[in-house]
């Protein structure tokens, strides 16, 4: 129902925000060469000759079958560009979010544990830094040191130009490992580190600085005394005891930060010429084109919807005395 | 697991595989993906540059001038009333499908495009017919390799269009087989044959080894989308690309300085210009209009804000295109002659007047905004009071075409590199109509449509050339615009790529490169 809703909600929003950016879309789409005659066709093609409740009623109706109308730039239907493309997102969010949960929580349970020691100081200015430098320019560095200078890494695309893969679920890592291509995945997983390194650091960042903060209230508290009073290993109190506790408050960060992952990655698909979800929203909405944007935002809300219902849930996982159904 | 990690990492950098184009394979660097590889859809450069290499047309442009010259057709007549041409084609060709190149495949690319009985009609959209065929009204294949164009008037611009990327021949199997998908799947006649696209990262592209010219000297070129210039300038000093488009004046300064990099520059058909809306009773005066054109120092303009890579303009199109009038004197740049004509011309200086800056840069206007601020300060100087006036680009054009502005920044890509579509499309009476006027200085000078629309139908280049001399000469005159520059084309690529060529419009077909 809330997802409905949401949904419902956001459709409305993405439809009307559309059309009241003034300008004409047809105009916009021939640009300063056009005549009048080719403008006034290809509104009449695109609907907008028509009044926009009968626009909204139109719309939602073909949604509801999945279909979201054609490309007005490609002719193609809109849910293919966005299929071909999805994967892309996908793999790189989960491949950024995997370096950011990792190295986000290896940093703050760190500095907890090492409290104001110069490994707390380090972990932090590093947090720090993390979430103020601008990820176009860390990517250019990235790849000025790493692909350019050093040449270990390469600096754009998802595998090697002449690579085939077949595709299966279009994660390349997953597609590569079924065709049992390992040079195919060892190019995929090498054009994954750069920019998956560049997505990781703001959520890495706040990750590391929730998991601190989240830590040092959980190893001030009785329990933890007690587990380490009766001689528990320290190892095993910090990671059963303190960890597990802790964990709530990161899930939450970690939701919200995968889906930022998700629908924010244009900057960094666009440092990397990495042929991704985020490219084709900015590449759409600059060219006015009213379907592909639509459905692309449709579908990052359902992704976002989901991504809330599934930390409501893993909650009830970590912690019995949340429940979902209250 | 962290000894995992650590081997992991290990593997990873001791095996570097990072690629380097092989000596057969051209890789080429460019800002965006292409959208429809069937070039008569086609309306933006990127599809056009693949395409291009697909495709071949009846006729072409020189490969470093807008020269036409015959391709696919051998050569070709037009009958003495000046309404029917006739094209004898070249044969033996074949298809990338292995169909046959013929008459038949002529009149099916064709009449899809003017013909909405044609079957194949309802497949594409064919947004720039204005540009291409639309005088065409009838195609008669006379026999299997000569066909015949027939056009509502005489219309000798006509050859021009055709060498246009909007008219390729394609392979009627291949548009019967792929219906509204042919643009995903281009079959023609040219140097290289489509092999795959991953859209928003490369287009695949292996030789013609039937080609009809001679197999091309690469093996394969591969069309990579990198959106970031810092991205695909470090991708061309790297040596992992081979060419690089549509990088930014800074980054070329950078290219220019690196020994294993060449620039090659040529001049483009496009022009910027200021469009003096004449209508306006106080734009109405020619001296106003000169004093406008003395008051704005071009070079100026051109070092700030083209960074040196265009050339002042003078007439209403580009040297590179034929028929040019270098006897023009331009307007020189002289803030007290500007001001003693707006004081002979009775000019109100109290008036303010409006200048229309576009919300979008062009190659031809790069920076519009900055251009405005600087003509502002220009016309300030000569005792006018102008404001700068900002739309979106939709509304704009609308507003520009309906001719509400008083001066108002513009320009145009003279594809097809005919006088024609200068001047008859923007300054022309006919084109003067509002609202939809393509001449937004709303400019309606008798004499010189006279000459233009007779030009348009005389075939006698020589002729022709008489006429559009003069015309531009009245132009000048008249003073409608204050034409600002012609933009350079500028190719950037690595040094052990040669013979590489570069056409005004910069899109070339690229059978004759080669990889040292």
């Amino acid at each position: 129902m809330q997802l409905f809703l949401i949904v419902a909600g956001v459709s409305v929003v993405v439809f009307l925000m559309l059309r009241m950016i003034p300008g004409d879309p047809a105009r916009l789409l021939l640009g300063e060469f056009a005549s009048p005659a080719e403008l006034t066709a290809l509104r009449q093609q695109m609907g907008l000759d028509q009044p926009l409740p009968l626009q909204y009623t139109m719309f939602v109706k073909k949604m509801l079958t999945g279909d979201f109308g054609n490309s007005v730039r490609t002719g193609t239907p809109v849910i293919n560009e966005i299929f071909i493309r999805l994967p892309a997102t996908v793999e790189l969010a989960l491949a950024g979010m995997l370096v950011a949960t990792f190295f986000g929580i290896l940093a703050g349970v760190l500095s907890s544990v090492f409290r104001n020691t110069l490994i707390d100081y380090c972990a932090m200015a590093g947090a720090l830094i993390g979430v103020s430098v601008p990820v176009f320019w860390l990517g250019l560095m990235m790849i000025y040191v790493f692909a350019v200078e050093l040449r270990v890494l390469p600096m754009m695309g998802r595998i090697d130009l002449g690579l085939d893969v077949t595709f299966r679920s279009g994660l390349l890592l997953l597609d590569t490992l079924l065709d049992r291509n390992p040079a195919a995945f060892k190019s995929a997983l090498q054009h994954l580190i750069l920019p998956a390194v560049a997505l990781s650091t703001i959520p890495m960042a706040i990750i590391a600085r929730i998991t601190r903060s989240s830590m040092l209230e959980v190893l001030n508290q009785d329990y933890i005394r007690t587990a380490r009073a009766k001689g528990m290993e320290e190892r095993v109190v910090i990671l059963r005891h303190a960890l597990g506790n802790a964990f709530l408050p990161v899930i939450t960060v970690l939701g919200i930060n995968m889906g930022i992952l998700l629908g924010g990655a244009v900057l960094t698909e666009t440092i990397f010429s990495w042929p991704g979800l985020g490219r084709y929203v900015v590449d759409s909405l600059m060219g006015r084109d009213y379907n592909a944007v639509q459905a692309c935002i449709l579908i990052f809300a359902v992704m976002m919807a989901l991504i809330n219902l599934a930390v409501d849930l893993i909650y009830g996982l970590l912690d019995p005395r949340i429940r979902v159904d209250e | 697991m962290q000894k995992m990690i650590g081997l992991l990492i290990a593997v990873l950098l001791c095996f570097p595989s990072l690629t380097m184009a092989s000596a057969d394979t051209l890789i080429w660097g460019r800002g965006g993906d292409s959208v429809n590889l069937d070039l008569a859809q086609a309306t933006d450069g990127e599809s056009i540059k693949a395409g291009i290499q697909i495709f071949e047309n009846l006729v072409k442009f020189g490969n470093d001038n807008m020269n036409v010259e015959p391709q696919l057709a051998t050569s070709w007549s037009i009958s003495d009333d000046g309404l029917t041409w006739t094209f004898n084609l070249r044969q033996g060709v074949k298809f990338h499908d292995g169909a046959d190149f013929n008459a038949q495949a002529v009149y099916d690319s064709f009449a899809r495009i003017i013909d909405p009985e044609h079957p194949f009609h309802g497949y594409g959209k064919w947004t720039y017919l204005s540009l291409s065929l639309k005088y065409v009204t009838k195609i008669t294949i006379v026999d299997d390799f000569t066909i015949a164009l027939t056009t509502e008037i005489p219309y000798a611009p006509l050859i021009n269009n055709l060498a246009l990327w909007l008219c390729p021949i394609l392979s009627p199997k291949a548009m019967a087989e792929y219906k509204d998908q042919i643009g995903m799947h281009p079959v023609g006649t040219g140097p290289f044959k489509f092999v795959n696209w991953v859209k928003d990262d490369h287009i695949v592209l292996v030789r013609n080894e039937n080609y009809w010219g001679g197999p091309p000297k690469l093996e394969k070129i591969i069309l990579k989308s990198i959106p970031e210039t810092s991205t695909r300038l470090m991708a061309l000093q790297s040596g992992a690309i081979d060419i690089a488009d549509d990088l930014d004046p800074d980054s070329i300064t950078l290219v220019k300085k690196d020994a294993n990099l060449v620039i090659k520059e040529n001049a483009s058909v496009n022009i910027g210009y200021i469009a003096m809306n004449t209508v306006k009773p106080y734009l109405a005066d020619v001296r106003v209009r000169q004093a406008i054109n003395h008051a704005i120092d071009k070079s100026v303009l051109i070092e700030a804000l083209f960074q040196g890579l265009a050339i002042p303009a003078k007439s209403a199109f580009a040297p590179s295109i034929w028929s040019y009038n270098d006897a023009i004197e331009p307007y020189t740049y002289d803030p007290a002659r500007a001001k003693a004509l707006l004081q002979e011309a009775g000019f109100d200086f109290t008036r303010e007047i409006e200048l229309w800056a576009m919300p979008v840069s062009r190659a031809y206007m790069p920076d519009p905004v900055k251009t405005a601020e600087l003509v502002q300060a220009y016309l300030g100087a000569v005792g006018m009071k102008v404001k700068i006036v900002r739309y979106d680009w939709g509304a704009y054009l609308q507003k520009t075409s309906n001719g509400e502005h008083d001066l108002c920044m513009l320009g145009w890509l003279g594809g097809n590199a005919d006088p024609d579509n200068f001047l008859y499309g923007l300054l022309s009476a006919d084109t003067a109509q509002t609202p939809g006027a393509s001449n937004v200085a709303l400019w309606a000078n008798a004499e010189f449509t006279e000459l233009v629309k007779k030009a348009q139908k005389t075939f006698d280049k020589a002729v022709r050339t008489e006429y559009y001399e003069k015309a531009q000469m009245i132009f000048h005159n008249e003073a409608p615009w204050v034409p600002i520059a012609h933009t350079t084309v500028i190719r950037s690529f690595n040094t052990r790529v040669q013979d590489v060529p570069l056409r005004p419009n910069g899109l070339n077909s690229f059978e004759m490169v080669w990889k040292k």
